[in-house]
């Protein structure tokens, strides 16, 4: 599976993202990662170039509900249909809200590399 | 009386052997013996010179009597909402007995963006204090005698233009800058491996850098215009040994551009200051520091032919370990963090900040600030740690792994010199990749099971409920910050101000020193983003390489 990995915000923390990275890579997936302070239209852009079949966001900053509002929003303009999950530091209370603003999954602070290489996997099966 | 010695050290060294014992590595590669001795720690050279503190190469402490006669600076970090909001938090450190602030600012701050851009949507106030113009750091200063209370400010990227604000707002009230203390942290090359604060290309980067110490090493000559940060490095996945490689190989970057400029080493070298980590093994981090005191010494008298002492002291704030700290359980953080403590007092660190135990879940809480405040201040008053230098001085294991660590540091940094020096290993994404790599091996591990880590994977309570407050984010003092931005640009004088930009953009253009025509557009009340702006109109931005 392709997979794009993105930043969106002003956020620097990349620790967790790259850490993901390595490991959907050693899982024989192909990762795309876009790099620090994206804009939510420049993700969305590079979606449609990239064809990923699943975008992840990595957002630790605590702008996570905003951010996927905006996601929300430019993905049903852009008329994509790929799925995207989001992860870093969310707290579990705002697992639903996030859930609800469009993410697919969203994954709370704590969540092991091995739940988010699982659930991918059993993503391909879905979609 | 000799022969008894030698009975017990073979009885020793035999048990060792009949047991099978577990072998242990340090997170930097050193292997560690059950037992240390003297040999280990002196070898066979009878007649090693004895070190003293206070005296080069500064192994055991940068001063003669380190705590005994001053105890350490305590420096919570701090900084949220509206400079109002932190100005309320500073009053509240300063009457609880902190001696010295330690400023966070916000993402759009650091980032060089004001809080009107559409870019820093929902960033306002959010991770620290949001600065636009003077006008917010005469608040957030306001009742703060900057002559008493020394200021360490938390910017890398955008770091030219806080100075120069903090200089601005010093010499209005008052204030010789020929005496202003402070800090700035200020080392964008960390930036580029771990924090990702970065604006401007690699080499203007530093070119930004380098003019603040020639700026401070002619105007403001005690104050520190860089805290060389081993610290994010090592959060972003180095290990203690690279830590202090990379930061030393940065520091020295930074020197050498400095030098270029026809300054002596003995004009600023003495104001480079570092941060560095803490969480991991007591004895390898106590071990680290003291490696590190004798190396930078040498480097700076050897390598650079500094004269004076002072120019080959390691100056440190200690005592964070971001990395160390979990989600689960966020009690028993405060257990850590304590230890992070003692570790940064028996290290001989000049000033200390601690993690608060709800950062892994976000900026602290009062209360929060004040355990950590209170977790120091025990430690300094009540467990005896200042009362004699380096105590660990002469153990046998410290000193080992101290020797260990000195050519370890030293091997680590020719790595760096054959990947074409620091800048270049940066620019090129060379060092990301390596220490990205070793942080996705060390959590891997953590999942594992291989390396423990309490509440995590092992003694885990499953169906965790939360016990602590948790700090919230202000939406109303993010709009008001907006709001006041606003009014700023519309009161001040823009003919004059378009002026005072233009200039900044030429000295850009010529290659001078920016410092002094940023201070002149920030008196004016400039705003952060229109500085950097102009700045990016001449620059370019960074242009991150994918590694990982």
């Amino acid at each position: 599976m392709k997979i794009l990995l993105a930043k969106p915000g002003l956020d620097g923390h990349d620790v967790g993202v790259k850490v993901l990275a390595h490991a959907l890579k050693e899982a024989g997936h192909e990762v795309v990662y876009t790099g620090l302070r994206k804009s939510i239209e420049d993700i969305v852009a590079r979606a449609k170039k990239e064809n990923p079949a699943v975008i992840g966001l990595s957002i630790l900053s605590g702008t996570h509900q905003i951010l996927c509002e905006k996601m929300n929003e430019e993905m049903k303009k852009s008329s994509l249909q790929i799925p995207w999950i989001v992860g870093g530091n969310i707290p579990a209370e705002d697992v639903s809200s996030l859930e609800k603003s469009g993410a697919k999954k969203a994954f709370a602070t704590g969540t092991t590399i091995e739940t988010v290489v699982g659930y991918i996997k059993d993503l391909k099966g879905r979609i | 009386m000799e022969k008894k010695t030698t009975d017990k050290k073979k009885a020793c060294t035999e048990q060792s052997r009949s047991e099978e014992i577990k072998k242990v590595f340090l997170e930097s590669g050193f292997e560690v013996k059950p037992v240390y001795t003297f040999k280990d720690a002196y070898g066979k050279n009878l007649n090693t010179e004895e070190e003293l503190p206070g005296q080069y190469p500064f192994t055991r402490g940068i001063h003669p009597l380190m705590y005994r006669k001053r105890p350490f600076t305590i420096r919570q970090y701090a900084g949220f909402a509206s400079p109002e909001e932190t100005n309320e938090r500073f009053q509240f450190l300063i009457k609880n007995g902190q001696t010295g602030l330690n400023v966070a600012f916000d993402l759009s701050t650091q980032c060089g963006l004001d809080s009107d851009d559409s870019r820093a949507l929902g960033e306002v106030g959010r991770v620290g204090m949001a600065i636009d113009t003077l006008e917010d750091f005469e608040i957030a200063f306001k009742g703060i005698d900057l002559d008493k209370i020394t200021v360490s400010m938390t910017i890398n990227g955008s770091a030219i233009v806080l100075m120069a604000m903090y200089f601005a707002l010093a010499e209005k009230r008052g204030y010789d800058l020929k005496n202003l203390r402070g800090t700035a942290q200020n080392d964008i090359l960390k930036e580029f491996i771990g924090r990702g604060t970065w604006i401007f290309p690699v080499d203007k980067s530093v070119k930004l850098v380098v003019d603040t110490i020639e700026y401070c090493a002619k105007h403001v000559p005690k104050y520190s215009p860089v805290s060389v940060c081993g610290y994010h490095i090592r959060e972003s996945g180095a290990n203690p040994v690279q830590e202090m490689a990379y930061a030393f190989c940065i520091a020295k970057a930074y020197s050498d551009e400095t030098m270029k400029r026809g300054i002596d080493i003995d004009e600023f070298a003495s104001r480079l200051s570092y941060n560095f980590d803490i969480y991991g093994n007591l004895f390898e981090q106590i071990a680290k520091f003291r490696a590190g005191r004798r190396l930078w010494a040498k480097i700076m008298r050897e390598e650079y032919h500094a004269k004076k002492d002072e120019s080959c002291w390691l100056r440190m704030i200690a005592g964070g370990g971001g990395a160390g700290l979990t989600k689960e359980q966020p009690e028993n953080n405060i257990v850590r963090t304590a230890y992070y403590a003692l570790v940064s007092a028996l290290s001989g660190t000049q000033t200390m900040a601690l993690c608060t135990y709800d950062e892994a879940f976000t900026i602290p809480t009062e209360k929060a600030a004040e355990i950590a405040l209170r977790t120091m201040q025990i430690m300094m008053h009540e467990v005896g740690v200042c009362d004699t230098v380096d105590p660990l001085g002469g153990s046998y294991y410290i000193e080992t792994l101290t020797n260990q660590f000195e050519n370890a540091i030293c091997e680590s940094m020719k790595e760096v010199d054959k990947w074409g020096g620091i800048i270049n290993a940066v620019a090129t994404g060379k060092i990301q990749e390596a220490v990205s790599y070793q942080a996705y091996e060390r959590e891997k591990a953590t999942q594992e099971g291989k390396i423990l880590k309490v509440g995590v994977n092992c003694y885990r309570k499953e169906e965790e409920k939360h016990s602590v407050e948790f700090h919230p984010y202000n939406v109303e003092a993010a709009k008001k910050q907006v709001e006041k931005l606003k009014k700023k640009r519309a009161e001040r004088n823009n003919d004059e101000m378009k002026k005072l930009l233009d200039a900044v953009r030429e000295d850009a253009k010529k290659n001078n020193n920016l410092m002094p025509s940023i201070i002149s557009a920030v008196k004016e009340y400039a705003t952060v983003g229109e500085i950097i702006g102009v700045l990016k109109e001449v620059y370019g931005e960074y242009n991150e390489p994918i590694f990982f």
